[in-house]
């Protein structure tokens, strides 16, 4: 019996090693040789339907890069998507990010949220793999001084900065109330939006905070409203942005409402049931229809997979430009085609993309946004010819 | 001075539905010295069926006031979780009644779990708007605010919760619960149906599971395969605050969980000088938690007074 048991034991370690074994070294059915490329986003919880937008703007790169017929090496390539859930987790992005890097993947496109790109950019880099960040927009992230670390969005320095901006000479703010979700982005954005109010002349009344996870917004907003605000900024995302409008609303409060990026999608709309009308929110990078690859992109994602969430257009071009600099560079090893990336200047959907030597993306643009009529209507775009800091 | 109304209001409003739902968990305690763990997803499964009965309806084009199409989802809702109640009661604990205390209690997280990821496949991952149809009109009290829905949600609740006291206290089927909460084997010996009972138990306690729920994705807008978790962490809570197995406790502990993370979340940032933000205020409901069972630990009201001779 247990002489049995030992050879089920090592006949299945063996079979493991010879699939490990080939795995690695062998081509796929097609004689092609595989490309990992590694996607990691929140697939599950409040923020599943962002991850699962980004997860198919980079499936679709993929499949777009695929259909070309793209040799690298003098072999010919096919990109393989590997995608993981990170929860919107810190530590889960972590355990993921290893796993991926015991996976050996060519490159990293991910994560979504700043909070689980930071710490994860560490195990990348100590692993030598690119990472492109579609959506991680703290500064913190590419101040690392991680060489394998890049984003195709512009960070929140500027993103604050032109909200606060936009907050008190467009509003006319002069009793801000922040609230944040207390997460890396949303800390983050909420911080240089406060500097950015304060530096042009707003007064800072209150500042509350809630979480990534929670739905009731009445007892902070009841506390903003005794300040008399008269221009309410939410450091987070739409999940608890948009039933916070709903609510605010409720409670009858007279202040504008103003998010980031995080708020700016239609989900937004659909969860505030009613309430959007007139919330304002920024977004880095131009409005889809002034992108240079936007209307063909935005079309032919529709087609395949509905409505765009948020970020899926930059997802598209991390990871096109990242095969583009495996094209230049003749490599898929990280090793060979980083320093072809960080300096490419690539045209994107997006924008025309070139890094800086942190790893940020130059000549980003900050565009507002308003809802009016039940969808988000472009109010202006500000900057796009100023170098990210 | 209205701040501390507004927040006051607030409170209730939550804090009865948290009483509802608590309920269900002291009410199964009293009687089987069980802790209903998959009650929190009953709450989730009644806010989900009525928003895809609310939804099916609403794009059928079919035009009702929206208290009507409301109502509609919420009696398809109730009798859907009345239903999910007895299974759950037959298939998960029935099998286990004379088993350790352990076992149930492991088949209770189970069944959360399988009902969380069942109402994930069925409804997705995303949050479910609620659509605005419910009248939500505010009105001024003393510089506070309060809007149709907040007074109906209360309202009902309190009804709902008299109603259920009149049942327990007044009622033939109300009699052979508490018979059974005392002494289940001389109450089957007295010839009550102990089995049915048991099960009347549970289909009573998801019915206002499933009101609950509705309630509180009417009320924030929003519903979510695991909102029931939360939830159903905070009305055991309240349960516990209370005293668990005990009805009158149930409802105190709700009201009293509500208000102070209410309060807390209004007050706690100007109490401790910035300290602790209003992100605190779950935590600062579980350190009242933790307060009062140091000092009274069968609750405030004691544990299934009610009960006792």
């Amino acid at each position: 019996m247990k002489s049995r048991l030992l050879a089920v034991l090592l006949a299945t370690m063996l079979f493991n090693l010879a699939a490990c074994g080939k795995k690695d070294t062998a081509p796929g059915a097609d004689g092609a040789v595989v490309v990992k490329i590694g996607s990691i986003q929140p697939l599950t919880g409040p923020q599943s339907h962002l991850g699962k937008d980004n997860e198919n703007g980079t499936r679709m790169a993929i499949d777009d890069a695929n259909a070309k017929g793209i040799s690298i090496g003098g072999k010919k390539v096919r990109f393989e998507l590997f995608s993981e859930d990170d929860q919107a987790d810190p530590k889960t992005a972590t355990i993921v990010a290893q796993k991926m890097v015991d996976e050996k993947v060519n490159g990293i496109i991910g994560h979504l949220n700043s909070g689980t790109t930071i710490p994860a950019s560490k195990i990348y880099f100590d692993a030598g793999i690119v990472q492109i960040s579609p959506s991680a927009t703290n500064p913190k992230y590419t101040e690392q001084g991680f060489r394998t670390a890049f984003r195709v969005m512009p960070n929140d320095v500027q993103q604050g900065k032109a909200l606060g901006d936009f907050a008190v000479t467009r509003l006319g703010a002069k009793r801000v109330a922040i609230i944040d979700d207390r997460t890396a982005y949303g800390q983050g954005l909420a911080d240089q939006f406060g500097a950015a109010a304060k530096a042009a002349g707003a007064e800072i009344v209150t500042r509350q905070y809630t979480t990534d996870k929670s739905t009731d917004f009445m007892a902070i907003l009841t506390a903003v409203k005794s300040e008399n605000a008269d221009v309410l900024f939410f450091g987070g995302m739409d999940a608890q942005g948009g039933p916070m409008m709903k609510q605010f609303k409720t409670l009858g409060l007279n202040a504008k409402f103003l998010m980031g990026d995080g708020g700016s999608t239609p989900e937004f709309i659909k969860l505030a049931a009613g309430s959007a009308e007139g919330a304002y929110s920024s977004l880095p990078g131009l409005p889809l229809d002034k992108m240079p690859g936007g209307k063909a992109f935005g079309d032919k994602f529709t087609a395949k997979y509905g409505q765009i969430q948020l970020y899926a257009p930059y997802c598209y071009d991390a990871v096109s430009v990242m095969i583009a600099a495996m094209q230049k560079a003749d490599s898929i090893d990280p090793a060979k085609y980083l320093p072809v990336l960080a300096s490419i200047v690539y045209d994107g959907v997006t924008a025309k993309i070139s890094f800086d030597t942190k790893g940020d993306i130059k000549d980003g643009a900050i565009t507002l946004y308003q809802v009016k009529n039940g969808k988000w209507e472009v109010l202006e775009t500000v900057g796009g010819a100023e170098p990210a800091k | 001075m209205d701040i501390f109304l507004q927040q006051l209001i607030n409170g209730l409003v939550l804090g009865s539905v948290y009483a509802l739902i608590a309920l269900g968990y002291t009410m199964v305690y009293g009687i089987l010295e069980l802790i209903n763990f998959a009650h929190g997803e009953v709450v989730m499964i009644g806010a989900m069926v009525t928003l895809a009965v609310v939804n099916m309806l609403m794009a059928s084009g079919v035009d009702l006031p929206g208290l009507m199409i409301v109502a509609a989802g919420l009696l398809v809702a109730v009798a859907v979780c009345m239903a999910l109640g007895f299974v759950i009661e037959r298939i998960a604990y029935r099998p286990l009644r004379r088993a350790p205390r352990l076992a149930p209690l492991i088949t209770a997280i189970g069944v959360s779990i399988v009902l969380q990821n069942v109402a994930m496949l069925i409804w997705g991952r995303q949050y479910i708007s609620f659509p605005p149809i419910l009248p939500s009109t505010r009105h001024d009290i003393a510089g506070a605010g309060i809007t149709d829905l907040q007074i109906f949600i209360f309202v009902l609740a309190l009804v709902l919760m008299a109603g259920l006291v009149l049942l327990v206290q007044r009622t033939r089927i109300g009699r052979a619960m508490r018979a059974t909460a005392q002494a289940p084997e001389i109450a089957g010996l007295m010839g009550v149906n102990v089995n049915a009972v048991i099960s009347f138990t549970f289909i009573l306690g998801s019915a206002l599971a499933a009101i609950a729920g509705v309630m509180v994705s009417a009320y924030y807008g929003i519903a979510h395969y695991y909102m029931g978790f939360l939830l159903g962490l905070k009305a055991f809570t309240a349960a516990v605050l209370g005293g668990i197995g005990n009805i009158a406790g149930a409802m105190l502990g709700g009201l009293l969980l509500g208000v102070i993370e209410s309060m807390a979340a209004g007050y706690i940032g100007d109490l401790t000088g910035g300290f602790l933000g209003s992100h605190y205020q779950d935590v600062f409901a579980f350190f009242v938690l933790i307060g009062v069972l140091v000092f009274r630990p069968s609750g405030l009201l004691g544990e299934r007074v009610a009960e006792r001779p």
